[in-house]
């Protein structure tokens, strides 16, 4: 049930507290976000950077990076996604307990970034995983991290519990495993997983 | 008399509810309210990402059994020396024979592999 918003807000100031069981429960879910201990290229120093005393992510719950997926409630592709290394990145995703979230770091992690033409990059990590929150940058600074923390956390917040928005792991019938690539004769296969990704239709 | 121990009992049982309540209270939590979303690749063993390969109960060849031999002789040795070498100078001649006796088998161990060429490296 909604609360009227200015009624909340008169309320507080008289010193009554209003929530809703969906907001307490989305309180708890966005203030204990565990990141995955797993870096893969040069935005990897940014995201240790921001871990540290001078960004401190600790701030925000999120300050106990798990060196195990089944601990971890966020995944966040900091670097070159290479096709060597893109099942590995979708293994460990399928690994991840419910609910799981991918911030995309950087323009390599996104796109493909200055290696997009390269023979051995995947070109962006949505093409076989959902990402919540793209950072672009070269590398990103740690207030971007931070910055698209912020945005996953409100995300969150902003998550209905029941309908048709609901978070995957609420529900019984969202799609659980991604289908991990594997190494074909000259590229991934398949090269992207419709399902999360469609292809885009280049008009000339 | 026979509530002397008493509080004794207390504070164990405390302890032992202080360890289980709340592993059951999380046992019970992830039993009946905790969503579950398996898959084959989320239920898999090893969790780095990779697949694994092979069998983990890998055979040792027998032959590692000299390494241990030659550990023991310096190792233990090591370890009853350290106390016979601080109470050397408070010891019986009994006690000092006896040391020079286990010492020794020990260094007899020693001089077998060395004859045995266990020492020179392949």
């Amino acid at each position: 049930m909604a609360i009227d918003q200015e009624l909340k807000i008169e309320m507080g100031k008289q010193g009554v507290v209003v929530t809703t069981l969906q907001e307490l429960y989305n309180w708890g879910r966005k203030s204990s976000v565990w990141p995955m201990q797993f870096g893969l290229a040069c935005c990897a120093i940014e995201m240790i950077a921001t871990t540290m005393a001078r960004y401190d992510l600790a701030r925000f719950g999120a300050e106990v990076f798990r060196p195990s997926p089944r601990q971890a409630d966020l995944m966040i592709i900091s670097g070159t996604v290479t096709k060597k290394m893109a099942p590995q990145v979708v293994r460990l995703y399928n690994q991840m307990g419910e609910p799981r979230y991918v911030i995309a770091m950087g323009a390599c992690a996104i796109s493909g970034g200055p290696f997009k033409q390269g023979y051995n990059v995947l070109k962006g990590i949505d093409r076989y995983i959902p990402v919540d929150v793209h950072i672009p940058g070269c590398p990103p600074r740690p207030e971007a991290l931070l910055q698209a923390f912020i945005t996953l956390q409100n995300k969150i917040q902003a998550q209905p519990l029941t309908g048709p928005n609901r978070p995957r792991h609420l529900d019984a019938e969202a799609q659980g495993e991604f289908p991990v690539p594997v190494q074909g004769e000259h590229d991934l296969e398949p090269t992207s997983n419709p399902g999360v990704w469609t292809v885009p239709v280049v008009i000339r | 008399m026979s509530f002397t121990y008493f509080p004794l009992v207390v504070l164990f049982a405390a302890a032992l509810a202080f360890g289980l309540v709340p592993l059951s209270l999380a046992w019970t939590w992830a039993r009946f309210f905790s969503p579950r979303k398996p898959n084959a690749v989320k239920n898999s063993i090893y969790e780095c990402g990779l697949v694994s390969k092979g069998d983990a109960w890998v055979r040792f060849r027998s032959a590692y059994y000299l390494y241990a031999i030659i550990f023991l002789i310096f190792d233990v040795e090591a370890v009853f020396l350290m106390p016979f070498a601080v109470a050397f100078t408070g010891l019986s001649m009994a006690a000092c024979a006896a040391m020079l006796v286990f010492v020794l088998l020990l260094v007899e161990g020693l001089a077998w592999a060395w004859a045995k060429g266990i020492l020179t490296w392949a």
